[in-house]
């Protein structure tokens, strides 16, 4: 036979493992299974269902579903199947870019404040200070400053998606700073830290090679939860009128639209109202599951 | 215990001046222009005149510093003057409004009564159905009762409120034939005066669904705050000595574990009253209940500056002043976290 001292099969690495926990969590598979299934009907879709979700019809205005429009078709004939996969598009790519926003934000707030003592003070009084805020009237105002400015610069839809994202992103990084704080704060006491310290590692490959790795996991697991938060926060202020522009479709503004018409086409309200359910429902489900699955104290028990 | 609380109390006066200084300046930058909407037969002088007489026109610090005495001297000396009768106020410049030209307090004074039914019962009733449920699915934790728990709470914090609000006014205003029990009106109506028992049963009536549908929102994450501290709990030492004296189950789950776990769910329920303030702003706007949240929207649709400040400063006091509450409760409850 073969030389024994060789390892039999090629390591596994940890991505394995964290795979199999996850396997084992029923609803987290089924979240990722539909919010995949999401993102691919709203992206893909429009290859396959090819109207135009700004086309007007307007003989064939407040259609129910079925036949030639799944869904039915609005109060100028546009197709709701159309506009709820143009939507779909919007908000997810709010929520994603957001999140991102967020996620960086957090992520060089809590490894700058757990990592450098003489920034910890400063920079958590920023974030107590920015908990304290009151976060929906501060959103509501933003949109409400920033609008017209952004609008003239961007463009009415480009203008509305960059303060979106940024609006949102602003307002939700502190859960993940705190975290992020937490972990590197522990993280720094190890030995392998001091191992590197000893061998004459800078501060940078520090933070880059030794710590970041070791704070992928509630990073991840922040990311699920602010993706739904962004996409919440994103039908909020659609729907509330303070969102994207009444042409530019997005979940919210679907909602909000719908319920002007909500005696006579409730169906209306109910297409946009079931996708954000689900799709936020699906991520809490993927995040839970991430987050048993990325918990070495849970795993491979 | 004292001297914990009044250091917190001290800590809060700069955050909350560091929070005011922060919406002064944001709402600084609005483009809007109270006078907008004058004639513009009116000269620009007298245009000016109005826009001083307004406040405006002087330099920011001092705007901010004068807003600020307003704010935290004059309105709460008037609310006492108001409660004693006294006139410790009268002749002071209190906050105006905009758009009706009356002090801002007096509207929030007006709108504060609905916010509060609403958000308080909604608040009472989903933290009376979530501690029950948190403590029965984890005293039978993996049980069908936590799973179905698990997955109900799920929903009820996935699906926004404004999408419960508008289902429940599609099937039991829209749906529902007008003259069934279970029909409910999708509009909250002010103007009702509660003075006989037929009123009484429709104020309930027109409370139900927004009542419901925060309620249900607050419970979903009520009861797996609840569910989580009591299996920390349950698995103590000290409940396998409890066990081991021969108390009863109810002794041992009710008054030993319950007590115990009751300590960070009152902090958290303390931390969550300002956040339902600030999530009532939608449900206010989808049963239109003219309280705290739909005054905001229409004075940013209005762009009436004073009372947009005024009210967002009031939810950051809320936060400020739950967050002080939780603290301080914290320590009352656990020995063990006084910090002193």
């Amino acid at each position: 036979m073969t030389d024994t001292s060789q390892p039999t099969k090629a390591p596994r690495s940890q991505w394995w493992d964290v795979w199999d926990q996850f396997k084992t969590h029923k609803g987290a598979l089924l979240g990722a299974v539909v919010f995949l299934l999401i993102v691919v009907g709203v992206a893909l879709g429009p290859l396959f269902w090819d109207i135009d979700p700004t086309y007007i019809d307007i003989r064939a205005r407040n259609q129910g579903p079925g036949g030639a429009h799944p869904f039915g078709t609005d109060q100028l004939g546009r197709d709701i199947m159309a506009r709820m996969m143009a939507g779909g598009q919007v908000s997810i790519a709010v929520g994603l870019t957001a999140m991102l926003l967020a996620l960086l934000l957090g992520s060089l707030v809590g490894v700058l404040a757990g990592f450098f003592k003489s920034l910890d003070g400063i920079l958590m009084r920023i974030t107590d200070l920015f908990l304290a805020l009151p976060l929906l009237p501060l959103l509501l105002v933003m949109v409400l400053l920033f609008r017209d400015p952004l609008s003239q610069a961007f463009g009415p839809e480009t203008g509305i998606f960059i303060l979106m994202v940024t609006s949102i992103g602003i307002t939700s990084w502190m859960p993940t700073a705190r975290i992020v704080r937490g972990d590197v704060l522990a993280l720094k006491e190890r030995e392998f830290v001091l191992a590197a310290r000893s061998i004459g590692t800078s501060n940078k490959n520090m933070i880059l090679r030794h710590i970041l790795p070791n704070v992928m996991s509630p990073i991840m697991v922040s990311a699920t939860l602010g993706i739904a938060n962004a996409i919440i926060t994103e039908s909020a202020l659609s729907f509330l009128g303070l969102g994207f522009p009444p042409d530019f479709p997005t979940w919210g503004r679907l909602l909000f639209d719908g319920v002007d018409y909500i005696q006579q086409y409730p169906e209306r309200v109910v297409w946009p109202g079931v996708a954000i359910s689900m799709t936020v429902l699906s991520i809490n489900y993927l995040g839970d599951g991430l987050r048993d699955a990325l918990d070495p104290r849970i795993r491979g028990r | 215990m004292l001297t914990f609380t009044i250091r917190r109390l001290v800590l809060a006066i700069p955050t909350l001046f560091f929070i005011s200084l922060v919406i002064f300046m944001l709402l600084e930058l609005a483009p809007g222009d109270p006078m907008a909407n004058v004639p513009l037969t009116v000269p620009p002088e007298v245009k000016q005149k109005m826009r001083e007489a307004l406040g405006l026109g002087q330099p920011t610090y001092i705007r901010f510093f004068k807003w600020l005495y307003q704010f935290y001297v004059i309105e709460p000396m008037h609310l006492i003057d108001v409660l004693f009768n006294t006139t410790m106020t009268e002749g002071q410049l209190r906050v105006i409004s905009w758009q009706t030209r009356s002090p801002v307090m007096d509207i929030v004074a007006q709108r504060i009564p609905q916010t509060l039914w609403v958000v308080g019962l909604s608040y009472v009733v989903g933290t009376l159905i979530a501690l029950p449920i948190g403590i029965y699915s984890a005293y039978k934790q993996y049980s069908v009762f936590d799973q179905v728990g698990t997955f109900v709470s799920m929903v009820g914090f996935s699906v926004p409120t404004f999408f419960t609000g508008v289902l429940l006014i599609v099937i039991f205003s829209v749906w529902m034939p007008r003259e069934s029990f279970f029909w409910f009106p999708s509009i909250y109506d002010t103007t009702l005066v509660v003075d006989s028992w037929e009123n009484f049963g429709l104020q309930i009536r027109q409370i139900v669904m927004p009542v419901f549908v925060l309620a249900l929102y607050n419970a979903a994450q009520i009861s797996r705050f609840m569910r989580a501290s009591m299996l920390d709990n349950l698995n103590q030492d000290y409940v396998r000595t409890a066990r081991a004296k021969g108390l009863g189950e109810k002794v041992v789950v009710l008054s030993h574990v319950l007590r115990n776990s009751m300590i960070p769910v009152v902090t958290v329920l303390a931390l969550g009253v300002p956040q339902v303030f600030g999530g009532a702003i939608i449900t206010e706007q989808v049963f239109k209940v003219n309280g705290l949240g739909q005054l905001l929207i229409t004075a940013i649709q209005a762009n009436d500056l004073p009372m947009v400040q005024t009210l967002t400063v009031i939810f950051a006091v809320l936060i400020v002043v739950f967050n002080l509450i939780a603290d301080v409760l914290y320590g009352v409850l656990d020995p063990r976290i006084r910090y002193d």
